[in-house]
């Protein structure tokens, strides 16, 4: 139990003997001394004690009550080895410029976990503990998967490789567009706004995360309209296209059904909304793409409500690593240029988490730890929110080639329509990825590298034009703690 | 506003670069070069056009294991155009790290320019 004002009931669980009572967690789960194995599965907490709780007595809360501690001692506590399976908190580190929260680390021992099941680790890490008196708020800032732990995952069901060799793209970012209006089109003409999309030069469009099965739109429909659109973008121009056909569905039963009815229509690719509908329906789907042969993208529709708060919650670079353990062939990572949220260092350090077989500690990008993949493969990373023409040479330096751009209003507002939004995008792709080939400073250089490229452009000429002094400044709620 | 142009429709692409102009050959050259400078292996493929939706073009001669000159890749892509002017040419590179190609991208059209 948590002593407040420091004072210490006598009674210790002696060995092989029962006392019943509290005790303080720091007894137990406080091991300073510990070294970490590599298969221990490593946490880090950002923690805001109450008043008077010492921190240690607070990481130690932290990792009994996220493992295998209660409140109380009791009598079957002496029937397992418990510290065998114990969590231990073993190190406590200040916040840089932040006096009333501190990190905790902790270790879990691997046999805590079900084996392929990221719900498990979560239930216990983010489970009852979040909602811990002793603590007046907490964030798991991040998760160090053992290597042991990460074989045992599907993993994403294709990887960035094998989505090239799908789609025959190579050497550059793919281009996307959700369609807009979001909700109240009709099939029929939500296709005709997809084929647009896909003929004027995207490799792909979007369902909307909020598009699911509607009365003013039923799945069916729009699957149908979306594939013909998809099929005939595809043979006119010679390029392979696909349309992100949403499977969010309400019952895992249902969305089983959409995979293969969009598998049956020819669809390369569909889409699931992982926090919304939950691990479980996503590892489900990830497994069935992985059978199936299916891309799949992922939205992050909740993702803010989780990781926005710097003090209590979860950050997306653990919601990131789940989703890699869990399944997914793309993720959405934040522009840094855009509307929405996301701090530069910080985007790349997730971006990182999704694409590489290893990643390093690095504080500067807030990864906390090293986290080795192995042979899993990698997630491409999907910038969108409103970005335009504008920001295409920035995004091409920020992500290199191994992610998609998504541009909504950035595609569908452009004054002559999708098919000009649509074809000014690519040929501002390409143009920059072209002088960044070419060795040229592709941010610093990028008004004149889309100049160059507009001359021979009218589409992209006009929506330069258009969107020229359209910008997001405004500074990140979750800044990075920087020492 | 200006006026809305009318989108030239069914217009054929070819995936990387192929909405921009055609490449004249310093332009090719300083994607050879970076191609080389990658530590990638240049590689040339080619098909009859009706054929290039198929992931496997015909693969000119093997790729260019250990070729470091732009000039030796200009003149295999020029011999493989000489050889065969109905089919649609495209230079890759070859990346073992990946097992997948850095970039790749078509240089002649058959039927263009």
């Amino acid at each position: 139990m948590v002593s407040a004002s420091g004072t210490q009931k006598e009674i210790v669980l002696a060995e092989g003997t029962y006392q019943a009572g509290v005790k303080d967690y720091r007894a137990t789960y406080w091991t300073p001394d510990y070294v970490p194995l590599d298969s221990d599965l490593l946490a880090v907490f950002k923690i805001v004690p109450q008043a008077g709780v010492p921190r240690e007595e607070a990481a130690a809360a932290i990792a009994a009550e996220s493992s295998t501690g209660t409140w109380t001692t009791v009598w079957t506590d002496l029937l397992t080895d418990l510290d065998y399976y114990k969590g231990r908190a073993y190190r406590i580190e200040s916040v840089p410029g932040d006096n009333t929260a501190f990190y905790a680390f902790v270790a879990y021992p691997l046999d805590l976990f079900e084996e392929g099941s990221v719900v498990n680790v979560l239930t216990s890490l983010v489970g009852n503990v979040f909602g811990f008196k002793a603590v007046r708020s907490l964030r798991l800032e991040d998760i160090r998967f053992p290597l042991a732990y990460v074989k045992t995952c599907g993993g994403p069901p294709n990887g960035i490789q094998m989505e090239r060799d799908r789609l025959n793209k190579y050497g550059r970012p793919l281009l996307g567009c959700t369609i807009k209006p979001k909700l109240g089109l009709s099939a029929k003409n939500y296709g005709r706004a997809v084929y647009e999309c896909l003929r004027g030069g995207l490799d792909f469009t979007k369902d909307d995360e909020n598009i699911n099965s509607q009365p003013f739109m039923r799945w069916q429909h729009r699957f149908e309209f979306v594939m013909e659109a998809v099929h005939k973008a595809e043979a006119e121009t010679g390029e392979r296209k696909g349309h992100y056909l949403n499977c969010t569905a309400p019952t895992p039963e249902e969305m089983y059904k959409r995979a293969e009815f969009a598998k049956s229509l020819g669809a390369p690719i569909i889409m699931h909304d992982y926090l919304t509908a939950g691990f479980t329906a996503n590892t489900g789907l990830a497994n069935w793409c992985r059978e199936n042969g299916m891309l799949l993208h992922i939205h992050r529709a909740m993702h803010a409500v989780l990781d926005r708060n710097p003090y209590h919650g979860i950050h997306f670079r653990v919601l990131t690593k789940c989703l890699r353990l869990s399944g997914g062939d793309h993720l959405h990572s934040g522009t840094v240029v855009g509307k929405l949220e996301g701090d530069r260092e910080a985007t790349i350090g997730w971006v990182d988490l999704m694409r590489e077989s290893f990643v390093p500690e690095n504080r500067k990008r807030g990864i906390f730890f090293d986290q080795d993949w192995g042979s899993m493969p990698g997630v491409m990373p999907v910038a969108s929110g409103g970005i335009h023409v504008w920001h295409m040479p920035a995004l091409t330096a920020i992500f290199g080639d191994d992610a998609c751009f998504q541009f909504g209003g950035g595609t569908l507002g452009h004054p002559w329509g999708n098919v000009a939004g649509a074809h000014a995008n690519r040929v501002a792709l390409e143009a920059c990825v072209e002088a960044r080939n070419q060795g040229r400073a592709v941010e610093r250089e990028g008004r004149d590298i889309l100049t160059e490229a507009a001359k021979a452009s009218p589409e992209l000429r006009i929506a330069m034009e258009t969107w020229k002094e359209i910008k997001f400044e405004f500074d990140t709620v979750d800044k990075l703690d920087a020492a | 506003m200006s006026e809305i142009l009318a989108y030239k429709s069914a217009e054929r692409r070819s995936e990387t670069f192929s909405y921009l102009p055609a490449m004249t050959p310093e332009r090719l050259r300083k994607q050879i070069a970076y191609i080389i400078a990658q530590g990638w292996t240049p590689a040339i493929e080619h098909t009859e056009p009706e054929k290039s939706f198929s992931n496997f073009w015909y693969l000119w001669k093997l790729p260019l294991f250990g070729v470091r000159a732009i000039d030796q890749v200009l003149s295999e892509l020029e011999a493989c155009h000489r050889a065969n002017t109905a089919h649609h040419v495209r230079l890759l590179g070859f990346d073992n790290y990946t097992q997948s190609q850095g970039l790749a991208f078509v240089v002649y059209r058959a039927g263009a320019r």
